[in-house]
């Protein structure tokens, strides 16, 4: 595939200086939405600033995407306030309606069209000129699969040509429901580069999703759902240190005991030690003074070091019981 | 509405359409496959020829034939016989159609009731040919004349009405099988949904779906005629033969409105696919595309049915003026366009055509 064009560099700075002040983009309000008896949507409410990569994240059936739809004006919320732009999604708004770009969960395309005729017929929807279009398409690094019909794209392209589509227009705010769902580790990389430079070309991103990782690397704040409500809302590495999740430190096995290991930090509050053969791995709170006891003993061989992850938040918020 | 969207919606759909193999295969190939092989088998002329075994001699048979040459042998074929026996084995198997023997003035015509059509044609030539023997022995000319003429011109043949029939046909379950899938298919790829997000109205996106039928229908419609007006099958067309341009149309924004009403209620393409057949072959059979309609019995809903006007060029409303008339016209007669059929004569002589354009849109509110 071929490499994104866009400077993916600039990102680096936004994510160091998290984009605040200003107007908000998107405006939710105590928003809600019920399906007989089910909430599919319980009371969201949370703001999202211009030109910031915001992240809905949640298990199936948590509320992301009702919550998404009602934002971009395809239903209609039972209760609460929702302004993109400054304008009312809801009923459609012809006004707003150029100035937000939406993916959808499935690549809707129009049938045994190519990539670029896909494309073309997109822009010209929105009045984009079919040059534009072409050079779009160029963006997402789909110039050499232009001529191939939709139907025959691999997974990463028809989500990138999908993008493309949402993006043809210049949008100000690009929705995207689960981007990289159905992507193999390769492809879903790919996309992450093709997001950055999106967001650093100064669109604000709002993106569902329930791959921790994803949300993780891409996203400047994240708002976990579950059951139709927002647990907490934040940037996900202060997510992360507010649960505070012990450090774990594993080496291979072999070069400590599990006594030795217990009393390389004699008076240490709640470390736990464990070797399962092939590491041993040591979780806690004082990971300084743990590794440079383990330098000490010269006991580095295959160190890694893993702190809490967005994961743990997840978890740690919607529970690990396993549901359909 | 947007002109370029238009433009660019319709380009997307006619291209999706015309590299969609099956679609193809179904709207223009199978009825076109279908008028080749019913026109190439009813190309022979209406009325059937009997075949006729001559016992022995029969000299009354012998004088029609001197009388008139060449006019009783449209009618049959005669084959000459020794025994009376065989011949009529010959006529109970049905080989031939009637057996005639003369005993002294007495012409004895033997025929099967199997086919009733051919045993009146027999019986009647033969009654004709006693007449007119009886006539000639009285030995003066005969005072009192018949001539009879055919109100339908010789042009009139069986693609006169099937290839009306046929595209009818076509261009019903074209509309509203197209109508159907397509909407069907664009909601489950959340087309729809990905369209009314865009600054484009509901009338850009049906205007160009209903454009993009019509066009289908008229390429449908000059196939037919195309094929049809070959010397082989030998369809004419009248001087007002463009007016089923009009009725092709309303018929197809007839049909597309049930495929779209069939479309809204079915989850997937094979529903859509089954309903829309429920609703179309019947229509199709009562309103004449295949089968007469005449040979029904005490059932005629044809005008009733969207699907008779749809393949009606209506002959009777040509009757009733010198306006320019619907429907593909037999030559320069008063008697052409047989796009329905069979029926007419039993039914009120004169319909103005737009009772049957009324029919058409009789489904429009519905959907």
């Amino acid at each position: 595939m071929k490499a994104v064009t866009w400077d993916v560099s600039a990102r680096q700075d936004s994510v160091l200086r998290p984009r605040r002040g200003g107007p908000a983009t998107i405006a939710v309000r105590d928003l809600r939405k019920s399906y007989g008896d089910l909430r599919a949507v319980d009371g969201v409410t949370f703001e999202v600033g211009q030109g910031e990569f915001f992240g809905i994240l949640g298990p199936n059936g948590a509320g992301k995407t009702t919550t998404l739809e009602i934002i971009e004006g395809l239903r209609q919320p039972d209760g609460g306030e929702v302004s993109v732009l400054d304008m009312a999604p809801w009923p459609r708004n012809p006004a707003l309606l150029p100035r937000i770009g939406v993916q959808l969960q499935a690549s809707s395309f129009f049938e045994n069209l190519s990539a670029r005729e896909q494309l073309r017929t997109f822009a010209a929807l929105y009045g984009v000129p079919a040059g534009r279009a072409d050079s779009m398409l160029e963006l997402v690094g789909m110039s050499d699969s232009a001529a191939t019909r939709t139907e025959k794209l691999s997974g990463g392209q028809a989500q990138r040509l999908s993008i493309a589509c949402a993006l043809v227009h210049g949008p100000e705010v690009l929705f995207l429901d689960e981007p990289t769902g159905a992507l193999d580790p390769q492809a879903r990389r790919n996309l992450w580069d093709l997001l950055r430079a999106i967001s650093a070309a100064g669109h604000t991103v709002v993106l569902t999703t329930h791959h921790m990782d994803e949300a993780e690397t891409l996203c400047e704040r994240v708002a976990i759902m579950d059951h139709g409500k927002i647990l907490k809302i934040g940037p996900p590495a202060a997510l992360v240190r507010e649960l505070d999740e012990p450090v774990r430190i594993s080496i291979e096995s072999g070069q400590l005991s599990l006594d030795q290991a217990r009393a390389l930090v004699p008076d240490a509050d709640g470390m736990v030690v464990a070797d399962d053969g092939s590491s041993l791995t040591i979780a806690t709170r004082e990971p300084a003074t743990v590794l440079a006891a383990l330098a000490g003993q010269r006991a580095l061989a295959g160190l890694r070091a893993q702190g809490g992850t967005l994961e743990d938040v997840f978890l740690h918020l919607t529970g690990r019981e396993y549901r359909e | 509405m947007n002109a370029g969207a238009f433009i660019s919606l319709s380009r997307a759909m006619f291209l999706g359409y015309i590299r969609d193999r099956i679609a193809l295969i179904f709207t223009i190939l199978i009825p076109v496959l279908f008028l080749v092989l019913l026109g190439s088998i009813y190309r022979g002329p209406a009325t059937p020829k009997i075949n006729v075994l001559e016992v022995g001699r029969v000299s009354m048979l012998d004088q029609a034939r001197a009388a008139s040459p060449g006019q009783l042998g449209e009618v049959m074929a005669v084959t000459r016989s020794s025994n009376l026996a065989r011949a009529l084995a010959d006529v109970r198997k049905g080989t031939d159609d009637a057996a005639v023997q003369q005993q002294g003035t007495r012409l004895i015509v033997h025929y099967s009731v199997a086919d009733p059509t051919k045993a009146a044609i027999a019986n009647s030539v033969f009654s004709s040919i006693a007449q007119q023997a009886n006539l000639a022995a009285t030995g003066r000319p005969p005072r009192y004349q018949l001539t009879a003429t055919q109100v339908e011109d010789k042009s009139l043949k069986a693609i006169q009405y099937l290839a009306p029939g046929l595209l009818g046909w076509a261009i019903a379950s074209g509309a509203a099988f197209g109508a159907a899938i397509t909407l069907v298919g664009w909601r489950k790829d959340k087309l729809l949904r990905r369209l009314r997000l865009a600054p484009v109205s509901t009338a850009t996106v049906v205007t160009a779906r209903i454009g993009m039928s019509v066009a289908i229908a008229i390429v449908q419609m000059f196939a037919f005629i195309a094929i049809a007006i070959t010397p082989y099958f030998g369809l004419k067309l009248t001087a007002s033969w463009w007016m089923a341009i009009p009725v092709v149309i309303a018929g197809t924004l007839a049909f597309m409105s049930i495929g779209l009403l069939v479309g809204a209620v079915s989850r997937t393409q094979q529903a859509a696919t089954s309903i829309a057949n429920l609703i179309i072959l019947p229509m199709a059979f009562l309103g004449g595309a295949f089968i007469p309609a005449g040979l029904r019995t005490g059932l005629d809903p044809a005008g009733l049915l969207p699907d008779a006007a749809a393949v009606s060029g209506d002959r009777r409303a040509e009757r009733a003026g010198p306006r320019p008339r619907p429907g593909l016209s037999a030559p320069g007669d008063r008697h052409p366009a047989r796009l329905q059929r069979g029926n007419d004569r039993h039914r009120d002589p004169v319909v103005p055509v737009g009772r049957n354009l009324t029919a058409c849109f009789a489904f429009l509110p519905l959907a």
